[in-house]
């Protein structure tokens, strides 16, 4: 399998889970501690993939000033609580960023 | 649509992560139509540069856009009359931003029974960030095609995620289950395969969860 096939599995994947409870409409009731975890999926998932690239540098933690990009994402989460703006937050991230690493 | 305005940027982002993960252009713009969902394409191109087993990506991308399920199930009553061509095809552009800027409308439109056009809303939303998806990403492989590779635009990524995360925190038991997830995702991110990415996200599930439960 190559990268085609990783697209063309990953696509099905996301189809049929946007229509799973389209299509079982009237014919099936999920579990409720089943309903209770999905609010939970895209935060848990995503915060997973965040706090190693903030935390970990080259495998190591480094939290202190020798990560630039730890700072930069605190300024960026601070925005993003605020503003709730994409662009803000993530622009706010880069010039953080560029000023740490430039001071 | 100022729907379509956020996106874009993500669309971009999405091009020129993609280009640096080692995706051809071909490949990237495929993506965006085979697949369509943000977080998780920047997932998959993530997963393909780092070499993550195939099965395994495939598996964390289901986990990622696991919460469309949701979507499903909200929007399923709404949309039981139709044919089943017209299911298929709504639910193909089921997105984040296309339910969201969908949902109230069609809801609105249930008041006096279930509105025979109410599908025609999500079907607009839907295609207009589709459209908008596809442009945006032919941007970002364009402009990713020449530019060097390391101008730290690969912060980008989690700087997206925390744009998409953290207006989503409004609760108690979502502040715990990121915290849970990001702490454990640390510790074992030593493991091989993004393996501890999956652990993370699961104990961050089940912390959530029992959060929920304790408190109702």
């Amino acid at each position: 399998m190559n990268l085609w096939g990783l697209m063309l599995l990953s696509g099905v994947v996301t189809f049929c889970i946007r229509y799973s409870f389209i299509a079982a409409e009237g014919h099936y009731q999920p579990p409720s501690w089943f309903r209770r975890l999905l609010p939970f999926v895209p935060i848990a998932a995503l915060t997973a993939l965040v706090a190693p690239e903030l935390l970990l540098v080259q495998g190591e933690v480094i939290p202190g000033g020798g990560n630039p990009r730890l700072w930069a994402g605190l300024v960026a989460i601070f925005v993003a609580a605020l503003w709730r703006n994409t662009l803000l937050t993530i622009g706010a991230g880069f010039l953080a960023l560029f000023v740490i690493q430039h001071l | 649509m100022p729907l379509l305005l956020g996106v874009a940027p993500f669309g971009v982002i999405y091009g020129v992560v993609a280009l640096q993960s080692g995706i051809s252009p071909l490949a990237a713009m495929a993506m965006s139509s085979i697949v369509f969902a943000g977080s998780a394409q920047f997932l998959l191109a993530q997963l393909v540069g780092a070499g993550a087993p195939l099965l395994l990506t495939a598996g964390a991308v289901g986990l990622v856009n696991l919460r469309h399920a949701l979507y499903s199930a909200s929007v399923a009553p709404i949309l039981a009359h139709l044919p089943r061509r017209w299911k298929v095809l709504l639910a193909y552009l089921l997105t984040d931003e296309a339910y969201a800027a969908a949902i109230p409308h069609m809801l609105a439109g249930r008041e006096g029974g279930n509105s025979p056009h109410a599908h025609w809303i999500l079907f607009g939303s839907g295609f207009g960030l589709w459209s908008g998806w596809q442009v945006a990403t032919l941007a970002g492989v364009l402009i990713g095609a020449q530019l060097p590779a390391d101008l730290g635009l690969d912060f980008a990524l989690p700087l997206t995620f925390i744009a998409i995360v953290v207006p989503m925190i409004d609760s108690r038991a979502l502040l715990a289950s990121a915290l849970t997830a990001g702490a454990v995702a640390v510790v074992l991110a030593a493991l091989p395969y993004k393996l501890g990415l999956f652990v993370a996200a699961l104990a961050g599930l089940a912390v959530g969860a029992l959060l929920t439960r304790n408190a109702a």
